[in-house]
């Protein structure tokens, strides 16, 4: 328990009569990188927003190192959604600048002189980290959707979060510019050593990234009422001791359960 | 033979099409002026371009005898002035209660009713209670087009902050920022192309009400100078000053237009691509 960064003791989130999670224990240690899949509507989005503060848990409690999650979002865990999470009003800069100037100026939201040369010398270290060094005075309209969620990382890393949050975050993307983002986010967890939550609709991709993969699914059904009963976690798999086998079975399954569903 | 959705003018073609409607109304106007004419040289209601030339003279070049001011321009000085005070206080009012009531949904619930209300009511119904509480003066003029607009720019704002993307405001409180913090690095420069654009589609209101005022309670102005010369059925005098009144509209227009593009670059980029 001790050593665990995040715990997740009986956790259940409903909405009015419909159960969306149920049952759900988890630990996770410094450092790991869980990857989450499921089939869609079964409650691993709202799962990454309990982590994150923007749901509260029905019943049961999350605990981020030992003391209990606070009821909103902070530094503590970053976020990079599907879309919408750079601000379209500020240049590659300026967008990686922001947290730092929040951090440090409170009334005017804007850094001077000294601080401002250190903030940014600070900012572009970490945009060189993510491989936009040439579009750092650049609009994010003016950016590529990969190159968008380049950005968005390095927003959430010069925090540097205790962990990060990773919502779909390369579901937008073409194949070939996601297997560039899955290298850039394992040197990036490489190097920081940040705790990693990243939900993901792909399967192979939960496979291929990370420590530890995360299955999320329905363990009873009542097709007269399909919201009677929540999801849970089916499958909690260290990876790297993984195979085809347990990957078409997991297939076999949330497909099915999608045939459900409709 | 393509369908008429596909077919698109030429750039020539375009610019003569857009000036036909302008030029047949101009042709029109000289046929049946010169046919009143005709039958009655002293006809008031469709003046010759050569009386507008000579009512242009007496009104934009000349001193008037009476008060020794060339009339249009104080005509136009009174009702830029009065109209720049509305809209300018509308848009503060605006911006302060869009925000807020935008952004913070305590307030919202409060204040959001209550402004929905208030832009129920007819602004040209109460403007005898603004004569009666603020005068005849400047001020009931300026009051009157604020009433008019601030409703619209207020709500329109709040909805304009409120489409703003949720994410947005999640990925800030990741960033540390406080409300204030969001409100002014976030919320504020997002929404100030939103308030020109708000402003663009309430100058029409605006200049009703300025020109409302001004017919019932004024002693200079646009309206009132119109309203004035009614009296004396002196279309030569009103056409030239409608015209004018719809290029200074045009021109604010233009202005707020060419503001927004100047000063916030990553807005029409915003829009168009998406």
């Amino acid at each position: 328990m001790a050593d665990n960064i995040i715990n997740v003791s009986k956790v259940w989130k409903e909405y009015g009569d419909a159960v969306v999670l149920e049952r759900l224990n988890l630990g996770v240690k410094e450092g790991e990188f869980c990857t989450i899949v499921g089939a869609s509507g079964c409650g691993k989005t709202t799962f990454l927003r309990m982590l994150l503060g923007e749901e509260i848990p029905s019943r049961g409690n999350i605990l981020l190192e030992d003391s209990s999650l606070p009821e909103e979002p902070t530094h503590d865990r970053g976020i990079v959604f599907q879309r919408y999470s750079v601000f379209p009003h500020l240049t590659v800069l300026q967008n990686v600048i922001l947290g730092l100037e929040f951090a440090q100026s409170k009334f005017t939201g804007f850094l001077f002189g000294k601080a401002k040369r250190i903030a940014v010398n600070e900012a572009k270290e970490m945009i060189a980290a993510v491989g936009l060094s040439d579009a750092r005075n650049k609009l994010p309209s003016a950016l590529s959707g990969g190159m968008q969620q380049r950005l968005a990382i390095a927003q959430s890393l010069i925090k540097k979060p205790k962990i990060l949050l990773l919502d779909e975050p390369f579901g937008a993307l073409d194949p070939g510019i996601r297997a560039d983002m899955h290298e850039l986010i394992l040197s990036l967890w490489n190097q920081t050593g940040t705790t990693v939550f990243m939900v993901t609709h792909d399967l192979k991709e939960g496979f291929s990234l990370g420590t530890r993969l995360l299955v999320f699914d329905k363990v009873r059904h009542d097709p007269q009422s399909p919201d009677r009963y929540g999801a849970s976690i089916t499958y909690d798999i260290p990876l790297g001791m993984t195979d085809e086998k347990i990957l078409n079975k997991i297939k076999s399954t949330t497909v099915t359960d999608q045939r459900e569903e409709l | 033979m393509k369908r008429l959705v596909n077919i698109q003018p030429g750039k020539g073609w375009r610019s003569i099409m857009g000036l036909l409607p302008f030029i047949l109304v101009l042709i029109t106007y000289l046929f049946a002026s010169n046919a009143r004419l005709a039958v009655n040289p002293n006809d008031k209601l469709l003046p010759s371009f050569g009386s507008f030339g000579e009512a242009i003279e007496r009104i934009a070049i000349k001193e008037d005898r009476r008060t020794g001011k060339v009339l249009l321009w104080s005509d136009t000085k009174a009702s830029l002035q009065r109209l720049g005070m509305g809209i300018g206080i509308s848009a503060l009012i605006g911006l302060l209660f869009g925000i807020l009531n935008g952004l913070i949904p305590v307030i919202r619930a409060n204040l959001s009713p209550f402004i929905s209300v208030l832009s129920m009511i007819p602004p040209l119904a109460i403007l005898p209670i603004l004569f009666i509480v603020f005068g005849l003066g400047e001020l009931s003029k300026v009051v009157l087009i604020v009433f008019g607009i601030a409703p619209f720019v207020m709500r329109e704002l709040q909805q304009r902050v409120q489409e703003i993307p949720k994410e947005q405001l999640i990925k800030a409180q990741t960033l540390d920022a406080s409300t204030w913090q969001i409100m002014i690095r976030i919320i504020l420069p997002q929404i100030l192309p939103r308030l020109i654009d708000a402003l663009r589609l309430s100058l029409g209101a605006a200049w009703l009400f300025l020109i409302a005022a001004e017919a019932i309670a004024a002693t200079d102005g646009l309206g009132y100078r119109i309203f004035l010369v009614r009296r004396y059925l002196a279309m030569d005098v009103i056409l030239p000053y409608v015209a004018w009144i719809t290029f200074l509209a045009f021109l604010m227009d233009y202005g707020l237009r060419a503001l927004s593009r100047f000063a916030f670059p990553w807005f029409e980029k915003e829009t168009s691509g998406s």
